[in-house]
Parts: structure tokens; sequence; C-alpha cells
């Protein structure tokens, strides 16, 4: 069997794998709050509950209207995202003129809400949701086994995040967005309707949070808490690649998925605890992160 | 007295005199989880309210505190009060750390980050071994107070944690109204001017910061001996939620907002205890609620009505 630094080949490789699909959840969520912060000014606590919301709804389209896979990937996003419009039309958008805390408050809130609703209906012990059979199997790739669902999770977050880029710095409406961001006043006196932009903004977000959730059913299970304590890592992301960069949250987002897919294998205690040093790392080197800008 | 105003001479002593009265009519051990509580609010208000600064982990220090104590008390049989101010010590000390790596980011960074400080705190605790992993440590022995006084019976303990409590609170109270706390008034109303002035900042930052983490430590402490437990609940997020409800039930920024904070949340949580996740989704509503019209909390609103400080 081949050996790198003493470690089994497939084991590295497996790790390395799993590393990088949670290094796609770690980009989609991260950059869902990146586009949010820039355009209503809040941290959207409500990140992780929208995205077992996600997985819950593939769920529930299943089980209840027997949608299968592929129809939950694209419908369950444009609920939750509705859901997430009728959010900030109700509560988020009454809190702009506020200091920033209030709407962290407040989406930790929501989460709660949500997630204690769910908890009650659901139980907390975790619904099965299967590989769709297209994707079911493995490929020997010759120097290990890639399980199809996991390389199509990856390629599924990295298309995603690069168009989601790619409206925003190449697109008309990514332009008026990044101007919005900027400078709301000027851009609303060129008669562009900024309160619209913001609100689908935040569903576009919650949106994209909704999609991970779709795609992280089937490795996960779905349970209520799935997005709680995945929510906070996902922070520490943040806070490492700084929100100002949408790019930058992509590459954070991977990269600390492979740096904590490395830790498993070769510091295995460490796997749950090493973003943080990470973060930690970041904040005494450079404070404003890796891709923020000083303020 | 001490710069309290008449209002909250009034208010101090109806706290003392409840403290006093309550015993003969409520179950000691409820109330001296609630004058836990109410301190951990107290020193996480110390911060949010006075300084601005939102700290979402501050059950690491609580929690910290909780096994400190726990651990001294039990394995090295220290008596109570020394291993209460351990567990401050350690949860100052934790503080001390945070304070000094979340302080070089504002606003809702500084949130993010002592939250992801905290979580990493958490997960290290279910990996020590002093901590007891899942099961915690139990049976922690109330022990005798000086060495002498044995503190098995409700009543006894019960002294003890309204002593602390004042004690404390009157520190707070302290800190707050020295000249210390008004330049902590003053960072948190604008901070660049209190720079401009030749205030370093970031300094009384960190100093406040350790303060509150050691208050918090010390309240995380007394509740471990109460109940002769300190688990993972103690030092997890969850934990670092409650406390920022109480505050903000009670009213930030207020000082006798966190202590009627804590005694609503921890009532609340005693009556809905039987219908499992319904407390969650209570919490969540009355974050809501708090956030979109009721912003000053209980007290900051009564203060605001009758236009006096409490």
């Amino acid at each position: 069997m081949m050996m790198i630094f003493g470690i089994p080949a497939p084991l590295l490789f497996g790790q390395l794998l799993l590393g990088v699909v949670n290094g796609a959840f770690y980009a989609l969520m991260s950059l869902g709050l990146a586009i949010i912060f820039g355009m209503l000014n809040i941290v959207n606590f409500a990140h992780g509950a929208v995205f077992m919301l996600g997985a819950f709804t593939a769920w529930g389209l299943l089980n209840y209207a027997g949608i299968g896979y592929w129809w939950a990937l694209l419908l369950a996003p444009l609920i939750v995202g509705a859901f997430g419009v009728v959010l900030e039309r109700l509560f988020i958008s009454k809190l702009y003129k506020l200091d920033h805390l209030y709407g962290l408050l407040l989406t930790f809130g929501l989460a709660l809400v949500i997630e204690g609703l769910v908890r009650n209906f659901y139980g907390s012990s975790g619904l099965p949701y299967r590989i769709p059979k297209e994707l079911q199997g493995a490929q020997d790739l010759g120097f290990m086994m890639m399980p199809n669902y996991r390389g199509w999770v990856v390629i599924a977050a990295a298309v995603v995040c690069l168009v989601t880029w790619l409206v925003i710095e190449k697109t008309s409406i990514g332009a008026k967005l990044r101007a919005a961001t900027e400078n709301a006043p000027l851009v609303q006196s060129f008669g562009i309707n900024v309160p619209l932009m913001i609100t689908l903004t935040y569903g576009a977000g919650v949106a994209l949070a909704a999609f991970a959730g779709v795609l992280a059913a089937p490795i996960y299970s779905v349970n209520p808490n799935m997005g709680a304590n995945f929510i906070i890592v996902v922070f520490a992301v943040v806070v490492i690649g700084g929100m100002g960069s949408i790019l930058g949250s992509i590459v954070t987002g991977f990269g600390l998925g492979i740096v904590e897919g490395l830790t498993r294998v070769f510091y295995p205690e460490g796997s749950a605890t090493v973003i943080f040093v990470v973060m930690v790392v970041v904040l005494l080197a450079r404070p404003a992160g890796l891709f923020g800008r000083a303020q | 007295m001490m710069g309290f105003s008449r209002a909250q001479t009034v208010a101090f002593w109806l706290m003392v005199a409840a403290i006093m009265i309550a015993p003969a009519i409520l179950y000691p051990v409820f109330l001296m989880k609630v004058m836990c509580f109410a301190l951990f609010a107290c020193a996480f208000n110390l911060l949010i309210g006075y300084v601005g600064l939102g700290s979402f982990g501050h059950a690491a220090f609580f929690g910290m505190g909780a096994y400190i104590t726990a651990y001294t008390a039990k394995a090295w049989g220290w008596t109570p009060e020394l291993a209460i101010l351990a567990g401050g010590a350690v949860g100052g000390l934790l503080g001390l750390l945070f304070g000094w790596l979340a302080i070089r980011r504002q606003g809702i960074y500084f949130a993010m980050i002592t939250l992801a400080l905290a979580q990493m705190n958490y997960f290290l605790c279910t990996q020590w071994d002093f901590t007891g992993g899942e099961d915690g440590i139990q049976g922690v022995p109330r022990g005798e107070l000086f060495g002498l006084i044995s503190l098995r019976s409700d009543l006894a303990m019960y002294a003890v944690v309204a002593v602390v409590f004042i004690g404390c609170f009157l520190l707070i109270h302290r800190i707050v109204h020295s000249p210390f706390g008004q330049v902590l008034k003053a960072i948190r109303e604008n901070e660049p001017r209190a720079t401009s002035l030749g205030y370093r900042t970031d300094d009384y930052k960190l100093v406040v910061f350790v303060l509150s983490a050691a208050i918090a430590g010390i309240a995380g402490g007394m509740k471990s001996l109460v109940f002769g437990i300190a688990t993972l609940t103690d030092v997890n997020f969850p934990m670092s939620g409650e406390v920022i409800l109480m505050a903000l039930v009670g009213g930030m920024g207020t000082i006798f907002g966190p202590v009627v904070g804590a005694a609503v949340v921890i009532t609340m949580q005693n009556y809905l205890a039987p219908f499992g996740a319904w407390v969650t989704v209570t919490q969540g509503v009355i974050f809501i609620l708090c956030v979109m019209a009721f912003r000053r909390g209980v007290i900051g609103e009564i203060a605001a009505r009758r236009r006096i400080a409490l």
C-alpha cells in the first residue's frame, strides 16, 4: 500500500476529500453570510437554522409530496428563501437604524424559535435521507475510492459559489448591489429600489444556506441541531476570511475544510478545535482577517 | 450610599429585604440558582451595558468557574471560599486570554470571536480529563466555610450565596460609578472620541473584560457548590445565550435589570421544564419580542417612564 508521511494513502486522501466536502459547506455558508452582511449590515445568526430548514424541506418534499432529490435541490432553496424574505420584511427590516448587535440578537432569537419548533415536531434523533440513485456508488480513482455523492457535493458547491461570484462581480445587478453596499442613499437616488434589493439579498443568502442544507441532507442525518453547532464554526471561518470579500469567503471556506481534514489524519484530537486555533493565529497576525480590509 | 441615587438606594434595600425574606416563602435552592445566575447576568451586563461589548461566549467563564470550584473542592478538598475564589481566578485568567484576542476586533466581529473561542473551550472541556467528560464533576461537597461552618444545610449555603451575591453586586456598581466606569461609558458612547482624549481604550476594555469574566467565574463556582455538580451544559453555547436573554429582558445598562431578568428567565425555565423544547421556543420568542418592541427591558422601561436611574 502506498504510504505518505507514514500514513496510508487511501486514509489520507479519504480524509482530505471529507475535508473538501466540509469546506464546500463552509464556503456556501460563509458566502451567504458575507452577502447578507455586506447589504444588510447584520450577522445572520439564523443562518444555521435555515441550513437545517433546507435539509428538512428536502426531507418533507420527499416524504409528504414524493418530490425527489433533484427537484428538492431547486425547490427547497426557493421555499426557504421565500421564508427568509418574510422574516426580513416582518422583523429584520425594522432594525436597520439600530446598533448591529440587535440584528445579531434578533436572528439568534429566530434561530431558537425555528430550531425549537422543528425539535418539537420531529425530535432530535435525526431522520434518514437517501442518496439519489444516480449518485450512489463510488469511483475508483486508482489511489482512493471516491463516493460519487461526495464528488457531486464538491462540484455543485463550487459551481454555485462561482456563479454567485460572477453574478456579483460581472453583471449589472451585481454592480448595483455592490454600489448599494457602498452607498445606499446615493444608489436609491438613481431610482433603484434599494429596500427591495435588500430584501431579495437576504432571501438569496438564506437560499444559499438552504441549498447547502439539501446537499448536506444525505451525508449528515437530518436533525434539528445540524445547523446550531455548524454555524459557530462558520463564524470562525468568517472571522478568518473577513466578510469584505466574496472570493475571500469561498477560498477560506474550502481552505479551512482541507486544513480540518488534514488535522483529522495527523492529530485527530485537534480536529474539532483546529479552525478556532487558526482563527486565533489569524487574529494575532492579521486582525482584519485574511481578505478583510482594515477598518 | 456608595454613589447610589435615592431610587437606587430604595431598590437596593428592597432587594436585600427580598433576599432575606424569600427563603421563608420559596425553595432556597431555587433562590440560590436565581442569585447565581443574577450575578452571572450582572457580570455580562457590565460589558454589554456599560462598555457596549457584546460577548457571546460568557458561558466559558461561568462554566470554567464551575469546573474549577468543583474540582478544587472535590479532588483537593479546598474550603468553599477558596474553591469559589479559584473559580473566579481561572475565569478571570481565561477572560484575560479571550479579551486579549477579541479586543483586536470590534462590534459584530467581537461577538463572533468570543463565541468561537468559547466553543473551542467547550470542545477542550469534552476532552480534558479533569472535567469528567460527559459525566461532568458530580457529588461536589459544599464543605465547611473557613474550615469551620458546615454548608450542608441549604440555609447556611443560602447565606453564603447571598453575601457573595450582594458583595459582587456592590462591586459592579462601584466599578460602574468610579472614574474608571466613566471612561467605560465614554468608550460605549463614542470610542474614537475617548481615544482622542488620550485614553488607551483597549486597555480599559481588557480590564473590564477580565473583571466581568472573573465575576462570571465566581457565579459559576457558587452554582457548582449549590447543586454539587459541574457539567458541559455550564460551558456550552446555550448558556451564553441564556445570560444574554437575562440581561436583555431585565434591561441592559441598568444595574438592577440583570437581577430581574435572571429571576424571570429561571422562573420561566422552572415552569416550562416539563414541556421540553418549548423552553427554547419561548426563549426565542422573548428574544424577538424584546429586540422588536422592548429594547429597554423591564427595569429600563420603569426607569425611563419614571425618569430615574436604576
